[in-house]
């Protein structure tokens, strides 16, 4: 696709970032052009770091978790878990089973009302405007039901270390049956009007190829790993919670590129419905915390590393205790930054179109990579 | 002497009603688009301002007014300045010779399409300064897509505006409007009516065609360094030339000021407001397309169809004459 360079032909430099309306935060890639191609690609991170990996060793482990909701806030209760996760696998606390559940359903909520977020993010950087405000209307009930629940819409910070503080009620469950029943009223909807838009094909098919060898080199998780055909996913690969409990699929992709990675989430979303109302159905009585949670936690010496699947990837917390009431060193292993790291690869040889198309269906979280 | 008095008073008449035309036209148009957006959204769009947000567009054009313009450092001055104007007058020029109804025209130049097609064409040149006077490389680019862009289009706009110049054997619009009194020309002609839709949003550089002002990969394209009243003028020349190009599409195709019961220029303003209802419809359903394969849209599909229906038209119009 390249011209070849003549004597008098010279590339320039373009800042894609770190103010771009579609690198969706302060992300900035330095775009090597030649015309309207790009020749090299030289993503610069580091612009919204905020230290959360130093935040965990100078406060509690209770103290820690509202951070958790702030490193990915797209699907923050999957961080909340990871971080209970760990914590509680370190002090050898029992979570009941029903706060599993409960667990399980909101967090595939979360999931799910990440993907949509992407969606109408991602069709509005191909230029498409609309398909943005559908999803907002069908997210809105998820952030609702939610609200509800724990509190807060965004930035959740709801499990705690031995369960959940607050029981799911019959209005909850309604809702959530309801909701399911909405969205998968939606789906023939976003095939007619996006998936089957010949425009639309004509940007995603094709465009982007993730070799899935490349993929496994740079370490890509998530749906972007899957559109490439590797069937890896935490809740199936390494399960935790009550994941084993429920009869799911995981979708993958054929061809690798933009438009499998897109199809590979919409069809997560009916996944993670499927989930939601298994679990709905087989929810458990009991309580909903562990008892004897001391206030004042102090694990012992050791240390544990959970991973959850989030809605970008693999996620893993690598936590060492020193017996103290802080922890003595959190590692946070994000998604983002390794799927990122693929993204200059992706872009070489493409026109500046297809960098937005492509550097959209990674699905980045510019904070999450900082940290 | 008499002449040249009456010619004076109907030319300045003209003008100022072509100035309130396209004032008047901007500010409602852009309040229909963004109630035509908001109705496909599912949101309500501007309520506060006036009844359902009538006036917003005025409260907005006023805070614009108020707004600081940014000349940038290293700019080249005189044509950054000049670019919004040379983008804007041609626009004007064009509404001398739009037969509104019959009565109801300043100009009725027997080669008023002509005039129409050449000046619209000067927008080019204007996006083409903005974006090179800048200074900025994000406008540049913009501003070379837009070039490629409206050449590539002008070719199969002017081969279907032929097939209907050759079935009226004339280039003044009222001509063309009066043949069709009987049979509009989109019933006898709805290929060209189609690619003239297609190439004229296009030369409007209207979604699914916006890639000069791409925002999500161009910023704003050639007018990202524009501020206040300089980026309003872009702005209002956008709005009229969606204007020019659907009354030009209702002249060629939809029968003119022709209709029943109500006054022509009512239909005429009718029908020009729903070409642009459509072409706002498009925009807020279709996503953009990529700069090479607009190109090759209009090379590899729109030319030859074009080139096809001006043969057919011609050797047609040989048989039946």
């Amino acid at each position: 696709m390249m011209l070849e360079k003549g004597l008098e032909e010279r590339t320039f430099y373009l800042n894609l970032g770190p103010q771009h309306p579609s690198t969706h935060g302060v992300l900035r890639i330095v775009l090597e052009m030649d015309g309207e191609f790009i020749v090299t690609a030289d993503p610069v991170i580091g612009y919204g770091h905020r230290a959360h990996e130093k935040m965990a060793e100078l406060r509690t482990y209770q103290q820690y978790l509202p951070n958790m909701g702030r490193v990915d806030y797209l699907h923050a209760l999957a961080y909340n878990q990871c971080y209970c996760m760990a914590v509680e696998k370190l002090a050898g606390i029992t979570v009941p089973e029903r706060a599993e559940f409960i667990r399980v359903i909101t967090s595939e909520l979360n999931r799910i009302s990440s993907h949509l977020l992407w969606f109408g993010a991602y069709l509005l950087d191909l230029g498409a405007f609309t398909p943005f405000l559908y999803c907002f209307d069908d997210r809105e009930q998820i952030l609702d039901l939610l609200d509800r629940l724990t509190g807060s819409r965004l930035t959740y910070c709801f499990y705690r270390f031995g369960g959940v503080p607050v029981d799911i009620d019959d209005d909850f469950i309604a809702g959530c049956r309801a909701f399911s029943q909405r969205l998968r009223s939606r789906w023939d909807d976003y095939d007619n009007l996006v998936t089957k838009n010949v425009i639309f094909i004509h940007r995603t098919r094709d465009v982007g190829i993730l070799p899935p060898e490349m993929a496994l080199q740079y370490g890509v998780t998530g749906p972007t790993l899957r559109g490439s055909g590797i069937p890896y996913d935490i809740r199936k690969s390494e399960p935790f919670s009550v994941y084993p409990l429920f009869d799911f699929e995981i979708p993958i992709g054929e061809r690798g590129d933009v438009m499998d990675r897109y199809l590979v989430r919409l069809q997560e979303m009916e996944q993670s419905l499927r989930i939601i109302e298994q679990a709905l159905d087989k929810l458990p009585n009991g309580p909903i915390m562990a008892e004897k949670v001391p206030k004042r936690l102090k694990p012992p010496e050791g240390e544990v590393y959970t991973a959850v699947e989030t809605a970008r990837g693999e996620f893993g917390i690598y936590l060492v205790s020193k017996g103290d009431v802080k922890p003595y060193r959190v590692k946070l292993r994000v998604p983002c930054f390794s799927n990122l790291s693929v993204l200059p690869e992706l872009i070489k040889d493409t026109m500046v179109a297809d960098a937005v198309a492509i550097l959209g269906s990674i699905d980045l979280v510019i904070p999450e990579i900082d940290r | 002497m008499q002449f040249f008095l009456a010619e004076g008073a109907r030319l300045g008449l003209g003008l100022i009603g072509v100035i309130s035309l396209v004032a008047v036209n901007a500010l409602f148009l852009i309040w229909m688009e963004r109630k035509v957006s908001a109705h496909i959204q599912l949101r309500p769009g501007p309520m506060e301002v006036g009844f359902h947000g009538a006036l917003q567009t005025i409260a907005d054009a006023l805070k614009l007014i108020g707004k600081e313009l940014i000349t940038p450092e290293d700019v080249d001055k005189l044509i950054y300045l000049l670019a919004p104007i040379v983008m804007f007058l041609p626009v004007l020029v064009s509404f001398l010779v739009i037969p509104f109804s019959p009565t109801l025209l300043i100009r009725d130049l027997n080669v008023g399409v002509l005039l129409i097609f050449a000046f619209s064409t000067l927008t080019v040149l204007a996006i083409l300064m903005a974006g090179w006077a800048s200074n900025n490389k994000y406008s540049l680019l913009g501003a070379i897509r837009s070039v490629a862009q409206n050449v590539a289009y002008e070719i199969p706009l002017l081969l279907t505006a032929m097939s209907i110049i050759l079935m009226a054997g004339s280039f003044q619009p009222s001509v063309i409007v009066s043949q069709q009194a009987k049979v509009w020309n989109i019933f006898v002609q709805p290929l060209a009516f189609l690619l003239f839709i297609i190439c004229g949003t296009a030369e409007t550089n209207r979604a699914p065609f916006d890639i000069p002002e791409a925002e999500s990969e161009l910023v704003a394209g050639f007018h990202t360094e524009y501020s206040g009243m300089r980026f309003a003028i872009f702005f209002l020349a956008e709005y009229t030339n969606m204007f020019i190009v659907s009354a030009v599409a209702t002249i060629f195709f939809l029968g003119g000021w022709h209709g029943p019961f109500l006054p022509p220029v009512v239909w005429f303003l009718l029908k020009v407001y729903a070409l642009i209802f459509l072409m706002m419809w498009f925009r807020w359903t279709f996503p953009r397309l990529r700069f090479d394969q607009l190109i090759t849209f209009a090379w590899k599909i729109l030319i030859p169809l074009a080139l096809l229906n001006l043969i057919v038209t011609a050797f047609v119009l040989k048989l039946v004459r």
